[in-house]
């Protein structure tokens, strides 16, 4: 614990975290204490100046977590945020809240950082108590000092109480939190603490990050991996191909290759020049086969949820609907491609990187190395927005073998078709919906087959190091079917849910990106909801409210009709045959807990194709909004993504490899094409709080389809609608 | 092989030592341990590399280091001094006026393309002071952003030519 506290003093590990390598690992290589949930201590320190430091398990991935969390600290134990610090993730001094996805730090981090700053001023209170021999009921405390209600010069700072010690309280949960009544910074837009140094360029990335001594690398490895199961494997290295450049070496571990070099840009070229011939299996399915093949696949199957009969019911309603919705593969393409260093000894190794959970990437690590786990230590720096799963534990491993190899820290980062060649892809998905309606306009029966295939859990690096087996993640949430983002938020009597698991392994790597499947789902069944309601006859919003009866479903689809000044009329009613025609169309969708919905206005060119995005609006409801100009934020950048994957983004490969490899073959949005924005958020004071980083995608997703449909009376099957597809698409529907 | 060559980065002329084809942006990085501009594509097609050369905004990742001998680069950390010179202003701001705005605007995810958006903005607003949205879009669409932070950033160019108007020059 000592050594924990020489830590803090230094400030926490934004300084730059090798600087501390040696006070810190001088001190603790070979023992390296997991931090003990059970103690205040673990969570939350006063210094002496009468601030706070709170530790805090989830890393910023410019979502906003490093100041949402912190305002919940600074709520609860009465200080500014100003007085609250926070210092970068790392096993040895951050507790394990589990990994940073699935919108959690707020929604899961939120809570436990909550009881333990109440619980933590209650300790300091009870000391006060005694310091100024006044029952704890008749204290008072603003920014850190307690007083004595009715005579404020009767007071005493947390900095005088403790500053400097330990708690040693144990972390019972057990303390009162505030009501939400009192709030006086959760809820308010509290500005990023970030954004000074991120202008400035002061802002640590961990592309930023040097070491003494360190090496620079590079992987080698074939341009787009094939399929997950056949890895790559080397057949011949030409060594001479890079005698040229001095300095450089090769470095291989079964089909693993790597170059490290003193100089960087050595080791960029060299990496670049040298001639390797792989084997390539042809054994993926390619673009064009892709659909068919999952859809004929032998696949594991399972009723997500069923009630009622959906049969039946679909046989007497009036009106049916039935359509089909294929979602591409889609890249993290993270704007910055990942990025690690590793200094490996023969006992210990320390690591920094941007893991997403920190504990897992240990634990992988450690097996990897054959080194004991406690003996792993693993630092998280900040890197460009993520959005899941993208290549930054393949990148950690990469840097761990290349240093273990070599003897010496070396410094990883991955070229731009690296990161877009070797991704664990948002997987694709094939959709079927059947939808039934009666002449009221009520949905009576409703029904989604869905196919995909799950994750990959083996990185890249160690597949090809080690021969690793691929394998699969079993099945869970956001990898299947989803009951809270298929039909359920819709008062429906007889519905029935079925997922398709097809096998994996023939495919490409899978991984989470951001709102897992649901921009896909949303595709297939918000365009079924929407066609029910063009059969009816109604307005699409006012068949959802009709249909809707849960009031905070309800209460995000008026928001967001209501910012958009939604007007009552029947989609497709006002088509044209000029060259440009324009449509709006309504969704509403999720990932987890929260409720989104959305509203997209777009423009059609039936000539080239070309559809531009000119408004969207987007409302989520995520309960208790600590920082709604945070989760403004995030619906922002949601929509804008959206818009992004919807009309542009799919990963190309043929039958042996990935062939979108840098931002000309896998385009996103740009500054021309981008949409004005309105973001809302629905404020509820008295609920609990839950995930805003996803939920108003799928929402949006179908909202884009529909207003597609509105310009054009044509349902599109496949996404993204580049102008080739669109085109065609006109052109089977005569339209 | 290394030579030895003198470059003038943020008005101070450095002695770095690289191989005269070494890309500008690895010895910006590695030699001059800058942190504006950063790695992203390495192939020109993103702009998170971007630096001034001249006032103009140059890819550092497709630009030879010996390419930028005689001339001047400035980096984003040189941005307010730039800026100050360019105003005449006795003194530089801390900030140069399209960081101020985008703090204003809050136009924040990770933030790993602001290097490249405020270098490419500060360039438009230095030779079109007032642009219009179809110019910035224009001018911007080079940057790419991962986050979509777009719709912000274009507010912060306006706010920052707000903000720039009336100051001496
Ligand atoms: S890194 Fe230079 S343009 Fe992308
Ligand atoms: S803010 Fe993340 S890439 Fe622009």
């Amino acid at each position: 614990m000592s050594s924990r506290r020489e830590f803090l003093k230094t400030g926490g590990a934004l300084v730059i975290g090798f600087s501390l390598r040696d006070e810190l690992l001088g001190q603790q290589r070979g023992t390296a204490p997991g931090p003990d949930l059970r103690q205040i201590d673990t969570w939350i320190a006063i210094h002496s100046d009468n601030t706070a430091t709170v530790h805090i398990g989830f890393c910023e991935l410019g979502q906003g977590a490093s100041t949402a969390l912190p305002q919940i600290a600074a709520e609860e134990l009465d200080l500014d945020m100003s007085q609250v610090k926070t210092v970068g993730l790392d096993t040895n001094v951050t507790p394990n809240q589990g990994g940073t996805f699935s919108s959690a730090s707020v929604a899961r981090g939120g809570p436990q950082i909550r009881t333990a700053a109440a619980e933590a001023r209650l300790a300091l209170l009870q000391l006060a108590s005694k310091r100024l021999d006044s029952p704890v009921d008749r204290l008072t405390v603003s920014k850190g000092i307690v007083s004595v209600r009715g005579i404020p010069n009767r007071s005493v700072t947390y900095g005088d109480l403790v500053g400097g010690n330990l708690f040693n309280v144990p972390f019972t949960g057990s303390a009162p939190v505030k009501p939400a009544t009192e709030y006086k910074l959760v809820g308010t837009p509290v500005a990023r603490r970030d954004m000074p140094a991120k202008v400035s360029g002061k802002h640590v990335y961990m592309q930023h990050v040097r070491v003494p001594g360190m090496m620079h690398a590079r992987v080698v490895r074939p341009r787009g991996q094939g399929a997950y199961r056949d890895g790559a494997k080397v057949l011949n290295i030409d060594e001479s191909s890079i005698r040229s450049i001095a300095g450089v070496r090769l470095v291989r571990r079964g089909d693993f290759i790597g170059i490290v070099a003193e100089n960087e840009w050595d080791a960029v070229r060299a990496a670049q020049q040298l001639k390797v011939t792989w084997n390539l299996k042809p054994t993926l399915p390619g673009n064009d086969r892709l659909y068919d093949q999952m859809r004929a696949a032998e696949t594991q199957d399972r009723v997500v949820l069923e009630k009622g009969d959906v049969a039946g019911a679909i046989g007497k309603a009036a009106h049916m609907v039935s359509l089909t919705g294929r979602g591409p593969y889609q890249a993290h393409a993270l704007f910055g491609p990942s990025c690690a260093i590793a200094d490996v000894k023969t006992d210990s190794a320390l690591i920094a990187c941007t893991t997403s959970d920190v504990y897992s990437t240990r634990t992988n690590l450690a097996r990897l190395l054959e080194i004991p786990v406690e003996k792993v230590q693993v630092q998280y720096y900040e890197g460009a927005g993520t959005y899941g799963h993208s290549c930054y534990e393949d990148a950690a491993q990469a840097a761990a073998i290349l240093s273990q190899a070599v003897g010496k820290p070396v410094r990883l980062q991955f070229m731009r078709w690296d990161e877009h060649g070797w991704d664990n892809y948002g997987p694709a998905h094939v959709g079927e919906v059947r939808a039934a309606a009666d002449s009221d306009g009520r949905i009576v029966a409703y029904e989604y087959n869905g196919w995909q295939h799950n994750w990959a859990v083996v990185e890249t690096s160690a597949q090809l190091a080690f021969g690793t087996q691929a394998a699969e993640r079993d099945g869970g949430a956001a990898q299947q079917v989803s009951p809270l983002n298929l039909g359920s938020m819709y008062d429906v009597p007889n519905l029935k849910l079925v997922n398709h698991r097809v096998p994996g392994l023939g495919y490409l790597k899978g991984g989470w990106l951001r709102s897992p499947l649901d921009l896909s789902f949303s595709f297939a069944s918000e365009q079924a909801i929407d066609e029910l309601a063009y059969r009816v006859g109604m307005d699409p919003y006012a068949f959802r409210q009709r249909n809707i009866k849960d009031p905070r479903w309800l209460g995000v689809l008026d928001a967001v009709a209501k910012a958009a000044n939604w007007t009552t009329r029947r989609a497709a009613s006002n088509l044209s045959k000029a060259k440009v025609v324009t449509g709006r169309g309504i969704g509403v969708g999720t990932h987890l807990a929260s409720y989104g919905a959305a509203v997209a206005e777009i423009e059609v060119d039936k000539e080239t194709g070309r559809i531009r995005a000119k408004h969207m609006y987007g409302a989520i409801d995520a309960g208790l909004a600590v920082n709604p100009g945070n989760i403004e934020n995030q619906i922002s950048g949601q929509l804008v993504q959206t818009v992004s994957r919807m009309l542009k983004e799919e990963v190309t490969f043929n039958k042996t490899n990935v062939t979108s490899l840098d931002w000309n073959s896998y385009p996103i949005l740009r500054f021309e094409e981008c949409p004005e924005i309105t973001p809302i958020v629905v404020q509820r004071l008295n609920e609990r709080s839950t995930g805003a980083g996803e939920e108003v995608m799928a929402g949006a997703a179908a909202a884009i389809a529909n207003a597609f449909f509105d310009a054009t009376g044509v349902r599109m099957q496949e996404y993204p609608f580049t102008p080739s597809r669109v085109l065609a698409a006109l052109k089977k529907n005569g339209g | 092989m290394a030579n030895e060559l003198k470059i003038r980065v943020n008005e101070q002329v450095r002695t770095v030592t690289a191989a005269p084809d070494t890309p500008l942006l690895y010895v910006l990085s590695n030699e001059l341990n800058l942190q504006g501009p950063r790695f992203g594509c390495g192939l020109g097609q993103c702009g998170s590399c971007s630096v001034l050369v001249n006032g103009v905004e140059m890819r550092s990742c497709q630009t030879r280091v010996s390419a930028v001998e005689g001339k001047s680069v400035t980096t984003l950390e040189g941005l307010p001094a730039w800026y100050a010179a360019q105003k005449k202003l006795a003194q530089a701001p801390a900030l140069h006026p399209m960081q101020q705005a985008l703090i204003d605007e809050q136009a924040v995810q990770c933030g790993y393309c602001y290097n490249g958006m405020i270098v490419k903005a500060s360039e438009l607003l230095s030779k079109t002071p007032q642009p219009t949205e179809a110019q910035i879009r224009s001018a911007m669409n080079g940057h790419l952003c991962r986050c979509g932070t777009y719709p912000r950033i274009l507010k912060a160019v306006q706010r920052a030519s707000q903000m720039m108007k009336g100051v001496a020059k």
